[in-house]
């Protein structure tokens, strides 16, 4: 059997992903998660009395330990598969990749196990963010002036 | 490639199952099943994984009061790199052991490998064993167990347990009768979320093979039964028979992966995976179930690295098919 008739038949009895649908649910969801961090933001900024730019940093650092709590509960894997990509994108997501290699490696040891693993999906972020940062502060610069 | 044998008996087998299969509907079938978590007490899944199949090795011949000195081969394979749990596991039995390995497939390599010996009276008895453990092939094979990451409805779920099968030359009802060697097969997939698709054409080629090399028709058998196509594959199996072959096998064929799971309540996509899913399905249910008295058992499996994948090759796939016969 020629590749391509094969490839149709697999087309025909595999079953189609709902792209649109999925779509949604993540958009909603990281909305959500976006209206659950100024609620966070604002309440440290009252209770707190910290002008907004450092509550926000307390804000990323909640969410990276809630995330990481409920990796380790097992949990965020589960709510990844209901709400899709709307909490792997945010920085929930990050905390997530990260404890989630240093779990998985953590009976390796500290250095060949966690240390050599930890940023095993992670890199991929830290890598191209600050390729991209860089790039397109260049282009600023040459643009804008800096 | 296709051998009839003449005197390889199946004496025992042990199956052990972890706490998902116990809840599918062959659960009541196993000899032993685990209902904690999967560590099943130990340090590590792999070392979970290690002590799974010493144990189905080690509960079966205590069922048969034999020795350890009365085994002539033990032939095992696995999922896991270098097949390290199969080594670990066997390691300290002193007992001959060869290492194989087909992915999914391997108990059926195991299987051809000992009836071969046994049946040119190199040897009189043999065990056979695989293993394979959700969280130790998801560790190995995709990302970090715990990283939630969005899974195909096509994608499988690898079984956790262990099977063992003691062969022998004496005769018993259950007779290894005929088997046939697989070729590599590969319709350049890449998909590692739709496998049955990539090994459906592979255990397609092996069932026509066995057939028309021993002159049969689909129906002399009461159960034709695939690896781990999942429910997908399993309809792209029977397509392709039809359209390739004009072989129609829907009537008495069925797909391991889909029974071992009730796919429509269980968490498991298309349906189970791993090596010993056509172990736990064959050993604990259908050659225990007096319906079935020719059974055709084509183990299937995917023979990708995830290195190789992301080098952008495609994945090569095999079947073996073995013909067990219940005898007076």
């Amino acid at each position: 059997m020629k590749v391509d008739d094969y490839k149709k038949i697999v087309d025909e009895y595999t079953p189609k992903e709902n792209v649109l649908k999925n779509a949604i649910i993540s958009f909603v969801a990281g909305g959500m998660l976006g209206v659950f961090s100024e609620f966070l933001l604002r309440v440290y900024c009252l209770w707190l009395d910290l002008p907004r730019k450092e509550s926000g940093v307390l804000v990323i650092l909640s969410l990276i330990v809630l995330a990481s709590i409920l990796t380790a509960l097992g949990v965020f894997d589960v709510l990844v598969n209901k709400f899709k990509c709307g909490l792997i994108i945010p920085i929930t997501g990050f905390a997530h990749s990260m404890t989630s290699s240093a779990l998985e490696y953590k009976n390796e040891g500290l250095i060949s196990g966690i240390g050599s693993n930890i940023f095993k999906l992670a890199g991929n972020v830290i890598l191209y963010g600050v390729v991209s940062v860089y790039i397109f502060g260049v282009v600023r610069l040459l643009i804008f002036g800096g | 490639m296709t051998y009839t044998y003449n005197n390889v008996y199946i004496k025992d087998k042990y199956t052990i199952a972890g706490m998902y299969e116990k809840d599918g509907p062959l659960g009541k079938y196993f000899d032993k099943t685990y209902n904690s978590d999967l560590y099943m007490n130990k340090f590590s899944w792999e070392k979970a994984e290690i002590g799974l199949l010493r144990e189905a090795i080690d509960k079966l011949l205590k069922r048969q009061k034999l020795k350890n000195s009365d085994i002539d081969l033990i032939i095992s394979g696995d999922l896991s790199n270098q097949i390290a749990v199969s080594n670990y596991a066997i390691r300290g039995t002193n007992i001959p052991f060869l290492g194989v390995y087909n992915a999914c497939a391997t108990i059926a390599e195991a299987i051809i490998v000992a009836a071969t010996f046994i049946d040119s009276k190199k040897i009189k008895n043999a065990i056979v064993a695989t293993s394979s453990h959700n969280m130790s092939a998801e560790k190995q094979f995709r990302n970090p167990t715990e990283y939630g990451s969005f899974k195909k409805k096509s994608a499988t779920f690898t079984a956790t347990g262990s099977a063992s099968m003691l062969l022998s030359c004496n005769k018993t009802n259950l007779k290894i009768e005929s088997s046939t060697i697989g070729k590599i097969c590969d319709l350049s997939l890449s998909d590692v979320n739709n496998m049955g698709a990539a090994m459906a054409p592979a255990a397609a080629e092996t069932i026509y093979q066995h057939l028309t090399s021993l002159g049969r028709d689909s129906s002399y058998y009461d159960l034709i039964v695939t690896g781990d196509l999942g429910k997908y594959g399993k309809k792209i199996l029977i397509k392709y028979l039809k359209t390739k072959y004009n072989l129609d096998i829907s009537s008495n064929y069925d797909d391991a992966g889909t029974m071992l799971y009730d796919t429509n309540k269980q968490p498991v996509l298309a349906g189970g995976s791993g090596p010993v899913c056509s172990a736990l399905v064959s050993f604990a249910y259908l050659l225990n179930n007096e319906k079935f008295k020719k059974i055709l058992i084509v183990p299937t499996g995917a023979l990708f690295s995830p290195t190789m994948l992301f080098q952008k090759e495609t994945i090569p796939s095999i079947a073996h098919a073995i013909s067990v016969e219940v005898v007076k």
